[in-house]
């Protein structure tokens, strides 16, 4: 599914990510931990293109295609999706619209027709309710004015509505209280699929209670400096990050 | 050398104007308004040409005008289906059409007489009540001082529109009023003018409409409107500018607010060659209440310029305005809005906000929002922002695989669609809709999401339902 080979990347002129590889099959879920500042939200800017992460080494194969080599908009049409950290607030573009944009896009990329718009408009109320997210938020700005844990929700909303390949959750679960920690990991685990893959990248492991990954990979300086199964997170949890970054280094 | 030429040459500008209004004067089909247009004339003379260097002119240039534009416009036209021009489906309007400032009976409705406690009358079939109506109120509000086109516009009117509304009378439906514009034989001038009184707790939903056909147009068009709202009535007002691009615009709208009177305003304008738009309103007496939106979207090389004077004279009075603007290529736009809050207008509460969106480095915009304030005990908040599309929020669409190109346009749209939507004439705002974002591109597929009235409508029942 993803391949991420010996991947170096700058923001703004400093070396951020130094050499990361990960491999990521169908059906898996790796969780991605690590300290502030080892990298974590730039590998999920990087992935999805984002200007100004420039790329300065390595490769990354997506579903046997170079994925560095594709726009922001054709990675997404691919099936990459990544849940922001901080949804951005867009007043005046209505969450319906922008929603229908987004599954036409990747419908006409795999040269089906646009969606319908009545089976469009079922089909959104029906994913709003399944992450307890009032009907009201479809006609309201993209993100205007909902509280963090509604911007939360509407983005598995939108993973939802998208069906991606792979998603990528970065830091899905910060500022979540428990209530909505558990409807997002609900949210998620209604897509688990043996086609698709999930990276969740979190600082913390609670979410990982919800969300059980098959992997763990601790990231730390811009490299993965130990991997495991899930019982690495609780490790981490109690002895905190220090031992792994002082035996990398 | 060029500098002296162009002085000149404006120079003959208020020449060949003074000519028409003193052949105004002489062929007039309205002699009993000899003092108004006059008085107009004097000041209009009075005042000196505008150059860079006249703070209300200062950003926006007068070179298009020409002295040879002192012609009538032909009457004699003929525009294949005009209809298309400026029908809104749906609107259910009692229609006012002229086309080159004449009036033009069969595009209009045939009901227009018709509608009890509404009056629609050209000045020269005024009867002597009407007659005494228009000389009380014509060209008091304007204060012609502050613009001398509405000055020359005063010193040549002959033939504007007087439109009353009596006492605690509710006009349902709306009054579509309609400027056409066509390409002329020789370059012309069309000044038209039009008086609205609004009687005790009468309402009234107005909307001035400048059309044009596609041709270029040579013609300088000057349009003064007035409007009296009296105690406790409302005017709904909406005026837009879609003419094409060559059009040449000086205009203004100038209203009058007593005690508890309310004045709504949705004002849209799209770019001209030179299109210049003065608002004011006084808040006369105490209780009135004054609420604008105004969007403004030149592109190419077009130009828009919006001056908004607002004075607070009374106790009490409330203001709320908004404007934005969007400027495409190298086009050019100024908002210059000023809220004026004299001593005795203690209690008041007034809010400006111009935000303005760039969408290329050659796109200029000037504004400048002003607050005087002489009252003491007030609430007035005024701000203006000028930015660029924003990356982040293009990168969240993008990132959910919508091309560049449509999230520009949707974030685009989505700067005006606030204000779009907060008119009540539904009609009228789905007529609006694909018009403004076809201001953005002509590829339809780019805009068939925003445009996908499905969405709309049922996202808006969803939301009643919800």
């Amino acid at each position: 599914m993803l391949t991420i080979k010996n991947l170096h990347a700058n923001v703004e002129d400093k070396n951020i990510l130094k050499g990361l590889n990960l491999d990521v099959k169908p059906g898996e879920i790796h969780a991605i931990m690590g300290p502030n500042g080892a990298g974590k939200s730039t590998l999920g800017n990087v992935l999805s293109g984002r200007e100004g992460y420039e790329v300065t080494g390595g490769d990354v194969t997506f579903d046997g295609k170079n994925l560095l080599e594709m726009e922001t908009e054709e990675r997404a049409r691919e099936g990459l999706f990544l849940a922001f950290q901080y949804p951005v607030e867009i007043p005046g573009v209505s969450n319906l619209e922008f929603l229908k944009a987004s599954v036409d896009a990747a419908r006409e990329h795999r040269g089906e027709e646009p969606m319908d718009s009545v089976a469009f408009l079922k089909l959104a109320r029906e994913k709003c309710k399944a992450v307890n997210l009032d009907q009201n938020f479809l006609k309201r700005g993209v993100n205007e004015g909902f509280s963090g844990g509604e911007k939360k929700r509407n983005e598995i909303m939108q993973m939802m509505m998208l069906e991606p390949k792979l998603c990528i959750l970065d830091e899905t679960d910060s500022g979540l209280d428990i209530d909505a920690l558990q409807v997002v990991a609900e949210g998620v685990n209604s897509q688990r699929d043996p086609n698709r893959s999930f990276i969740v990248v979190t600082h913390y492991q609670r979410l990982l209670d919800y969300i059980v990954p098959d992997y763990v990979h601790v990231l730390a300086d811009g490299k993965i400096v130990k991997s495991g199964g899930k019982e690495l997170a609780l490790e981490l949890e109690e002895k905190g990050y220090g031992w792994i970054e002082n035996g990398a280094a | 050398m060029s500098n002296v030429a162009k002085a000149v040459e404006l120079h003959e500008f208020s020449e060949q104007a003074v000519s028409l209004a003193s052949n105004t004067q002489q062929n007039s089909k309205t002699p009993w308004l000899a003092d108004v247009r006059e008085k107009g004339l004097a000041t209009f003379k009075r005042m000196p040409f505008p150059t860079r260097k006249t703070e209300a002119w200062k950003y926006t240039s007068l070179r298009a005008l020409s002295a040879e534009n002192f012609h009538r416009p032909a009457q004699q036209f003929s525009i294949a289906n005009a209809e298309a021009l400026f029908e809104v489906e749906g609107l259910e309007a009692l229609r006012v059409v002229f086309v080159n400032g004449e009036f033009n009976a069969e595009l209009s409705s045939p009901e227009l007489l018709s509608t009890s406690g509404l009056n629609i009358i050209q000045f020269a079939d005024a009867n002597e009540s009407q007659q005494k109506t228009i000389k009380t109120h014509l060209a008091n509000v304007s204060e012609t001082e502050r613009n001398l086109f509405t000055a020359l516009n005063a010193g040549l009117i002959d033939n504007g529109l007087l439109i009353t509304v009596d006492k605690k009378v509710r006009i349902e439906r709306p009054v579509q009023l309609v400027h056409i514009s066509s390409q002329q034989p020789e370059n012309a001038s069309v000044f038209a003018r039009c008086l609205v009184v609004l009687e005790q707790q009468a309402e009234l939903t107005l909307i001035e409409q400048f059309v044009s056909t596609h041709e270029t147009l040579n013609t300088i068009f000057n349009q003064t409107s007035e409007f009296i709202i009296g105690d406790a009535a409302k005017l709904n007002h909406y005026r837009l500018h879609l003419e094409d691009e060559s059009s040449i615009h000086l205009g203004g709208v100038y209203v009058d607010l007593n005690r508890d009177s309310q004045f709504e305003s949705y004002q849209l304008a799209l770019g001209g060659k030179v299109k210049r738009l003065d608002v004011l309103v006084n808040h006369n007496q105490p209780g009135s209440h004054c609420e604008m939106k105004g969007v403004y979207l030149p592109k190419h090389e077009q130009q828009v310029d919006f001056h908004t004077y607002i004075e607070h004279k009374a106790a009490h009075c409330t203001t709320d305005e908004v404007y934005r603007g969007i400027m495409a290529d190298k086009s050019k736009a100024v908002f210059n809005g000023r809220i004026h809050i004299h001593p005795d207008a203690q209690k008041t509460l007034a809010e400006l906000s111009n935000k303005n969106l760039l969408l290329s480095n050659q796109a200029e915009i000037n504004t400048k929002p002003e607050l005087e304030i002489y009252a003491d005990d007030v609430r007035c908040a005024h701000g203006a922002t000028v930015a660029q599309l924003d990356a982040k929020a293009r990168f969240y669409l993008q990132s959910r695989g919508i091309s560049r190109q449509e999230a520009e346009i949707m974030l685009s749209f989505g700067f005006i669609n606030e204000l779009l939507d907060a008119m009540p004439l539904v009609a009228l705002r789905d007529k609006l809709r694909p018009l403004l974002a076809q201001q953005f591109t002509s590829n339809a597929a780019l805009t068939r999401h925003l445009l996908d009235k499905a969405l709309a409508g049922e996202g808006q029942a969803q939301g009643v339902e919800a």
